[in-house]
């Protein structure tokens, strides 16, 4: 019998449907602005609720509800502005062991959830936030590295009892200046066999015989590549103290990195949180000489002259106690006798022994700490950007030694409760690899974010309902059975969408209604072959058949066609071009499925096996 | 409801002299304003800062201007977005500021001659890009269309003959250069957008081309009489009104993309609207017109296997 299918057929594509319509459901219900709330040990405390409760109350901010789950502590509101107003009184009330983070929460009903079916995830441009583009400077990292090299070759031949004159690092070379050469083939001899992944060159300057050392190519790869690594879960770190629900942070092509921050508005602080290299380095007070001497150029060896924010100078030692490096942990608070803003620091093992043994020589001596951050500034050079890191070194706290100390003490001296919270964070999230600017940066508001979603999805809604009323037209019972299969195809689209969690932008949306007018390419194509049968005298049963059968090779092809634009377009694109990319795909991927298959169906339902001397086309 | 009742024969290829004619006009016209004009690339490729903002109410641009110009942003390109109340302030990137920061500045200076501290001026958008990641992307995006012209020729070539994988391909060269060509002769801002809706028109046009092309293969194989031009022309009639109705819906989805989705989809929705017009009649009078120029004929699209070959014989 003509045009009857299996039941099988039937179940798989009712299957299909009912599959995608409760992934798709979710989106109906839409999501609430909201209040992530955890703690940095996890819990969040019983009473936690109650508190918040309270602050909203006090700021008469309305909220839609406060639950605790999995993740924490949530606080949904009605509107953006709730939120972000809610964001920064919440964040002073509840202090700096909380982590408060903005969020989108589905608002769809508890049940969906076990399903693990979630509203489509909203790209930057359509729920507002930050998108920063960095450009990691690999070869600074280098430099950096080589310069560590220094110090460890003059110990190596210093242990080995070689002599040289100088060690220098000149760009991306060092340079060790010898008196002869059998010190040269002798030093020579012992570093290539410590170094591997360093090549040695010889040369002859000014009578001197140099030994030159650069990284090989390979471990210039290696370096560059842990550079952009540490600096990815540096920002990470950076970014969870920032206070961001579902950041995206990753590689982009061999040097670069985005970071996107959802919701997030504050450019100024998030730019300063992600791009400063702060570091924090304890040096004993030169008190054996006089300052006054050392500002009028003498300065003793050994020591050197650092400056407080406010320009005041002071006579430190070079040597450096402790570093960043070794501090373990650091939370802001206030001092308890002076209420001053106070930053803890807690140093690991190694820190912790030096700190005793230097604290214990140095009794009733004072000891300064050092804020040391590395900052890019960008200059126009022969038209062309420079960007150079500039290294700012700062005295905050100049403090005696009380007593002996050694894993944990306190920094005061500190300008604002902000500035302790910040420096915290800072010492915390460590430090940079290699220095960074940003390549490139987007913020878009909240508002635009919401007016972007209304327009996008009005204009589907209306290209869709114009097909609608076209297909209806031209080609009758038939224009309304493709109409079905339009509407489930848009369904099986979004149902996609939300199960991937693939990122829905503003392109994507575009790509969807897109999606709408050409996939009822297929059913144009099977219609006008119905009807040239039908023209031809073919029965009505077999010109449904034929119409079909004779279409299916041009769909395909077609198709496959711009699924090849699609596919390019998605490799080579990023950001948004990649949204439309993937909508356009998936909408040519499901639309093969309803426009033909789903189709066929509803036909072979309505008309197969009977008798039909007309059809509605 | 039919567009044509009955089975068009209106002769095509009899009127492809003109058609090329017609092509060849567009194409100098879009060329030579390519290379005179060039295109008014968007921030995507030239770097710089853009800031959207937006006020209570419809506000002059000049007071925008005069603001911008007491902050020392002379150069700043200002314009309504949308509606009179939506500003776009545009930046080229400038020596001596930290360009991320030019943003912040603006908006202070906005806020400056407002009352009550400006903070009745919104900060909607704000955007910077470096000039080096701009040029990148001009890179990318046009190895993105040489590459999908690229995979597109190879799979016609396979499912189908040279001749019509050329004549598509010259088809698809034929749209993209005419659609930016508007973009140039216009003016009209290109970004990054704007290329994704080229690259899809490049999809959109093809599918329509390869629809024509399946029928002319298999009306070589079916229609014993007549010459290449005749099935050819007869190809092009019995999926007239396929053609028509299919860029027929396109064009209205992308219509109400035009005029409801907003000002950030106008140059997408543009490209798009130029790109199916074009693509529409390039599918009918170019690429088709073209493989025959090449010397397409029947044995060309005749089945290779053996099989299909005896079964084609009563």
């Amino acid at each position: 019998m003509l045009n009857q299918y299996p039941l099988w057929k039937y179940l798989l594509l009712a299957g299909i449907l009912i599959v995608g319509a409760l992934y798709a459901l979710p989106n109906v219900y839409g999501s609430d602005p909201a209040l992530q709330i955890t703690t940095r040990s996890g819990e969040v405390g019983g009473g936690t609720p109650k508190k918040v409760a309270q602050v909203l109350k006090q700021h008469d901010i309305p909220y839609l509800s406060i639950s605790t789950g999995p993740n924490g502590l949530l606080v949904r509101f009605k509107t953006v502005e709730d939120q972000l107003k809610a964001n920064d009184d919440v964040r002073a009330a509840l202090g700096s062991n909380y982590i408060v983070a903005l969020n989108l929460a589905s608002a769809a009903p508890h049940w969906l959830a076990h399903f693990n079916a979630k509203p489509m995830y909203l790209g930057l441009d359509l729920r507002g936030g930050l998108h920063f583009l960095m450009q990691v400077d690999v070869k600074a990292a280098l430099q950096k590295q080589l310069e560590g090299y220094v110090g460890d070759f003059r110990n190596a031949l210093r242990q080995d009892k070689i002599r040289y004159r100088s060690i220098v690092r000149d760009k991306d070379q060092l340079e060790l200046k010898f008196a002869n050469a059998s010190a040269r083939d002798k030093a020579r001899n012992q570093l290539e066999q410590d170094y591997r992944g360093l090549s040695f060159g010889e040369e002859l300057r000014d009578g001197y015989p140099y030994l030159t050392a650069k990284f090989t190519p390979k471990k210039v790869r290696e370096i560059e590549k842990t550079a952009v690594q540490q600096n990815i879960t540096t920002l990470r770190k950076r970014v969870n103290e920032l206070g961001v629900a579902e950041p995206v942070i990753q590689q982009e092509g061999e040097d670069r990195i985005v970071v996107q921050l959802p919701g997030i508005q504050d450019s100024a602080h998030a730019k300063q949180i992600l791009g400063a290299t702060a570091t924090l380095e304890f040096h004993l007070v030169d008190v054996d000489h006089s300052l006054q001497d050392a500002l009028s150029g003498h300065v003793p060896p050994g020591s050197q002259i650092y400056r407080w924010k406010s320009g005041k100078p002071e006579l430190l030692k070079k040597r450096v106690i402790v570093t960043g490096d070794q501090i373990t942990d650091a939370s802001s608070g206030f001092d308890q006798r002076s209420g001053q803003p106070s930053v803890n620091v807690s140093l690991n093992g190694t820190g912790a022994r030096i700190m005793a043994k230097t604290t214990e020589e140095n009794l009733k001596k004072p000891m300064a700490v050092v804020f040391i951050e590395q900052k890019n500034q960008t200059k126009m050079v022969n038209g062309k950007k420079v960007s150079k890191p500039v290294t700012t070194k700062e005295v905050i706290n100049v403090a005696t030694i009380q007593s002996v100390f050694s894993r944990r003490f306190q920094i005061t001296g500190l300008d604002s409760p902000r500035e302790a919270h910040d420096l915290a964070l800072l010492l915390r999230a460590g430090a940079l690899a290699a220095p960074m600017h940003i390549a490139e940066e987007r913020t878009i508001g909240p508002s635009l974010g919401q007016q972007n979603i209304n327009q996008g999805v009005e204009s589907v809604i209306i290209g869709f309902v114009f097909v609608l009323v076209f297909m209806g037209l031209y080609y009758k019972l038939f224009g309304m059975i493709a109409n079905v299969a339009l509407a489930v195809n848009l369904v099986l689209i979004v149902a996609l969408l939300s199960m991937l969690q693939a990122t829905l932008t503003l392109p994507g949306i575009a790509g969807i209604v897109l999606t709408v007018g050409m996939s009822v390419d297929a059913n144009v194509l099977i219609f006008e072959r119905i009807r040239e049968e039908l023209r031809a005298g073919n029965t009505p049963q077999a010109s449904i058949h034929a119409g079909y059968e004779k279409a299916f090779s041009t769909i395909a092809d077609a198709n496959i066609t711009t699924l090849i634009a699609g596919i390019v377009l998605y490799a080579l694109g990023t950001g948004p071009v990649q949204g439309f990319a993937v909508t356009l795909s998936l909408g040519i991927a499901t639309s093969m499925l309803t426009a033909i298959m789903g189709t066929r169906a509803i036909a072979n339902l309505m008309y197969g096996g009977r008798r039909l001397s007309k059809l509605s086309i | 409801m039919e567009i044509f009742k009955k089975l068009t024969h209106i002769d095509f290829l009899g009127k492809r002299k003109l058609a090329f004619a017609f092509s060849a006009i567009l194409i100098i016209i879009a060329l030579g304003s390519l290379i005179t004009r060039g295109l008014n690339f968007g921030l995507d490729f030239t770097g710089g800062t853009l800031i959207e903002v937006s006020y209570p109410s419809s506000v002059e641009l000049d007071s925008v201007r005069k603001a911008l110009d007491g902050a020392g942003f002379e150069d700043a390109v200002v314009q309504h977005f949308g509606t009179s109340k939506e500003v776009l302030v545009r930046i080229a990137p400038r020596e001596g500021l930290s360009t991320a920061q030019i943003g912040d500045k603006v908006i202070a200076a906005l806020r400056k001659g407002r009352a009550n501290g400006g903070q009745d001026v919104e900060m909607r958008r704000q955007e910077f890009v470096g000039p080096q990641v701009g040029d990148e992307l001009k890179e990318d995006g046009g190895i993105a269309m040489l590459v999908a012209l690229a995979c597109i020729l190879v799979y016609v070539t396979l499912r189908f003959e040279y001749r019509l994988s050329v004549g598509s391909v010259a088809a698809l060269v034929h749209d993209t250069i005419i659609t930016i060509g508007v973009f140039s002769v216009f003016q009209l801002e290109f970004d990054l957008t704007v290329l994704a809706a080229i690259l899809a028109v490049i999809g959109y046009s093809l599918n329509d081309t390869i629809v024509v092309f399946d029928r002319i293969r298999e009306n070589f194989r079916r229609m014993r009489k007549g010459g290449p031009i005749e099935v050819i022309n007869a190809s092009i009639n019995q999926t007239l009104s396929r053609t028509i109705m299919t860029s027929g819906t396109t064009l209205l989805v992308v219509i109400a993309l035009y005029v409801w989705g907003g000002e950030l989809i106008h140059g997408f929705a543009t490209a798009l609207i130029v790109g199916i017009v074009i693509g529409t009649y390039s599918s009918i009078y170019v690429a088709s017109a073209l493989a025959l120029a090449m010397g397409l004929n029947k044995a060309d699209l005749m089945p290779v296997k053996k099989e299909g070959a005896e079964l084609d014989r009563p």
